[in-house]
């Protein structure tokens, strides 16, 4: 999927040969041909965030089937809107870092750190104003990201490799903080913790959150000068530097958001779950990452949206939620997420090869 | 040019990475820093309490029952202890203790055999070694006071959730990991007390999930105990993480107060659900009745009045009157139930 250049190529046609071709190749080669709405429905139609959302309607459905309440209870509906929205900040930030062809792994280890902060800003300053404390953590994290961003932008050392190191100085820094002591409800106050359970006509404030901020990267990726440049690095970060892009700056700003986000999540962790222990946030990169790739965005850079893993985070905790319901036992639920993810790059891959090759055919054909 | 800017980097980062790593390897000289003021003459006994790591609310209750039976005995107790919980850290304390010549030394061991060599060592200065909360090797000690055997955590699980649940209905466990030893064999005696005991004939253990001790899988292994069974009218939740991750999720959900939930639990972790009555009960020993019963026996050992022989019997203040088991194993005896009207006492 490298159509996703920042120029499209211009409509220099003559019209002759509009007939022979289909939707879906205009859609490829030139989708100024088609009309607005039809090039809607078919982009919609093709695009791969449509497939993994049908595989989670087909979750829901077979585990409602099952057990009424997955979600026509009042908290079953409220565990499947609520229980995603800490992982979608967190794979909105790493589709971010994915489409520049890099990784952020230090997610976990900020989101520990800023946990750990909200509670103990609490238990220091009892009176503190919520919002204080969610900058505070927006700050940390944004910091923590810059650093992962220095590194990998100056340093010209693969990111899976800067942010493996940070993502264990990360942690290493919350436990020498932290040392035994744990956060715990009681130390939090209590308008804070229902910040983690209120909702506002039928859906979480915290889902509502992590909604707006899907919104607001996902419109500035699909229409910003920035967002697109983003994409442009990931598919080629070499010519993107021949081309004159601030590579350089676009990566910053990329592991930036992706820090600041980790630091929102840990804050609203704290407030969903009230207690912090040092564990938490174990592992959850991998998730953050998983949830990107099963949603479209490829590994290997300038492909893919955050719509896409924003359903991959919903799809990955909505099969965690779904399999203990539907009686099928641990181990297996590891595993279908492991098959989901080899399922999501074998597609990704023939998808890919499908295209090149009929890009390179509608060039011979022209 | 490159050339002449690359060295300078390459090198520093060498200097960089040898001196994290000699500095780690270093930094391991916290050994002295006790008093080294103990008096040693005088008929007063000199104890020295060595917890498995300072600054850990658990140790503190149990240091600050220690200090309240010393004072009961005219002794003299002092803490020490490493920042973080490691066993090689323990063995400068140890040899500390041994060089000061002090009666008595009660630890909680960080490891039940890399300290052998150390107690030894103070064991033939004369020192008695009394171990709480985690033990050595049985041979390498005097004493080893037990907060709890399996068989009364069990049974006291079953026992507060029987209470809750009026004697009837189904109950499930949320346990830790599902290969960790102790969680398994408590399950085990509460399978088989449920099986045996004609008290729990009306109730059903259906379903056991395991949390790993991490909060949020905890959480959500229990919204599924909870989606599962709609009739669940209990959760007995045998580890701290599990139990307050589960009151957590029970005390906003459209089951609190239907589903009753124990376990064993930290009164701090479990003080907001007890307060806001997710929680009825819970259990856990006393770590401040455990830290008094161990300065009781190492002063009984220090006296002389015992010899740690099994059947030795010594008074241990309030506690009441305790004997030596076998392998010299002290029980304080049933787990500590926590309420309401208690919890507000215990800060750790």
């Amino acid at each position: 999927m490298s159509h996703t250049d920042v120029e499209r190529p211009d409509s220099g046609h003559d019209g002759s040969d509009t007939t022979e071709v289909s939707a879906s190749e205009a859609l490829l080669v030139e989708p100024s041909r088609l009309s607005p709405t039809r090039r809607a429905l078919t982009t919609v139609l093709r695009s791969r965030e449509l497939s993994i959302f049908l595989v989670l309607v087909a979750v829901v459905v077979l585990a409602t089937t099952k057990n009424n309440g997955f979600l026509f209870s009042s908290d079953g509906w409220r565990n499947f809107l609520l229980n995603p929205s800490i992982l979608l900040l967190l794979a909105v930030g790493q589709a971010v870092v994915i489409i520049t062809r890099n990784v952020d792994l230090s997610v976990g280890s900020v989101m520990a750190l800023t946990a750990y902060l909200t509670g103990r800003l609490f238990i220091e300053q009892p009176n503190i104003p919520i919002v204080a404390v969610l900058a505070a953590c927006l700050l940390l994290g944004a910091v923590l990201g810059l650093v992962n961003g220095v590194l990998v932008a100056y340093g010209g050392v693969p990111a899976l490799v800067i942010t493996l190191g940070t993502l264990y100085i990360y942690r290493g820094i919350m436990l020498t903080w932290a040392g035994s002591d744990r956060i715990n409800a009681g130390d939090l106050p209590r308008e804070f913790l229902q910040l983690g359970t209120r909702s506002v006509l039928g859906v979480p404030l915290l889902t509502i959150l992590a909604l707006v901020v899907l919104a607001i990267v996902g419109y500035y990726l699909y229409t910003a000068r920035g967002g697109r440049e983003l994409y442009a690095i990931g598919s080629d970060p070499d010519a993107a530097v021949l081309y004159g892009l601030p590579v350089r700056r676009r990566l910053l700003a990329a592991f930036v958001l992706s820090g600041a986000l980790a630091g929102l999540a840990g804050a609203l962790y704290t407030a969903r779950y009230g207690t912090v222990s040092s564990s938490v946030g174990l592992g959850i990169e991998l998730q953050a990452v998983a949830a990107a790739v099963i949603g479209g965005v490829a590994i290997f850079g300038g492909s893919g949206t955050v719509w896409g893993a924003a359903i991959g985070a919903f799809l990955l905790v909505t099969i965690n939620r779904a399999l203990p319901s539907l009686g099928i036992e641990d181990f297996w639920q590891r595993a279908v997420v492991g098959a989901l993810i080899l399922g999501a790059i074998v597609l990704d891959r023939v998808l890919a090869v499908r295209q090149a090759r009929k890009l390179a055919e509608s060039r011979d054909h022209s | 040019m490159k050339f002449h800017t690359r060295r300078p980097i390459a090198l520093a980062a060498i200097i960089l990475t040898a001196s994290a790593a000699l500095t780690a390897c270093g930094s391991d000289d916290g050994g002295d820093s006790g008093s080294d003021s103990s008096s040693d003459g005088g008929g007063e006994l000199s104890m020295t309490m060595l917890p498995k790591n300072l600054g850990n609310p658990y140790f503190d209750t149990s240091t600050a029952g220690a200090e309240a039976a010393a004072e009961d005995l005219g002794a003299e107790i002092e803490e020490v202890g490493p920042e973080t919980a490691s066993p090689d850290a323990q063995v400068s304390y140890i040899n500390t203790v041994a060089q000061q010549g002090k009666d008595a030394l009660i630890l909680s061991a960080n490891d039940p055999e890399a300290l052998c060599d150390a107690i030894d060592e103070a064991r033939s200065a004369d020192v008695k070694v009394i171990t709480f909360d985690a033990d050595t090797n049985p041979d390498c000690r005097d004493l080893f006071i037990n907060q709890a055997t399996a068989e009364g955590i069990a049974a006291k699980q079953l026992e507060l959730i029987s209470d809750q649940i009026g004697g009837k209905g189904e109950i499930a466990i949320l346990s830790a990991a599902a290969n960790a030893t102790n969680q398994n064999a408590w399950i085990d005696m509460m399978e088989k007390e449920l099986a045996d005991n004609p008290d729990y004939a009306d109730i059903e253990l259906v379903d056991t999930v395991y949390g790993d001790d991490d909060d949020q899988k905890s959480f959500d292994q229990t919204e599924a105990l909870l989606q599962n069974h709609p009739d669940l009218k209990g959760i007995i939740s045998p580890t701290t993480v599990g139990i307050a991750a589960a009151a957590r999720y029970l005390s906003d959900s459209s089951s609190k107060g239907k589903v009753a939930l124990t376990g064993l639990g930290t009164p701090n972790q479990m003080r907001e659900y007890v307060e806001n009555g997710t929680v009825e009960s819970f259990a856990l020993w006393n770590p401040s009745d455990l830290g008094a019963l161990a300065t009781y026996a190492a002063a009984a050992l220090a006296n002389g009045d015992i010899s740690g022989e099994e059947g030795d019997s010594f008074e241990a203040g309030d506690l009441g009157e305790f004997e030596v088991g076998a392998d010299g194993v002290v029980l304080l005896g049933e787990p500590f139930t926590f309420n309401a009207d208690n919890i507000g006492d215990f800060d750790f």
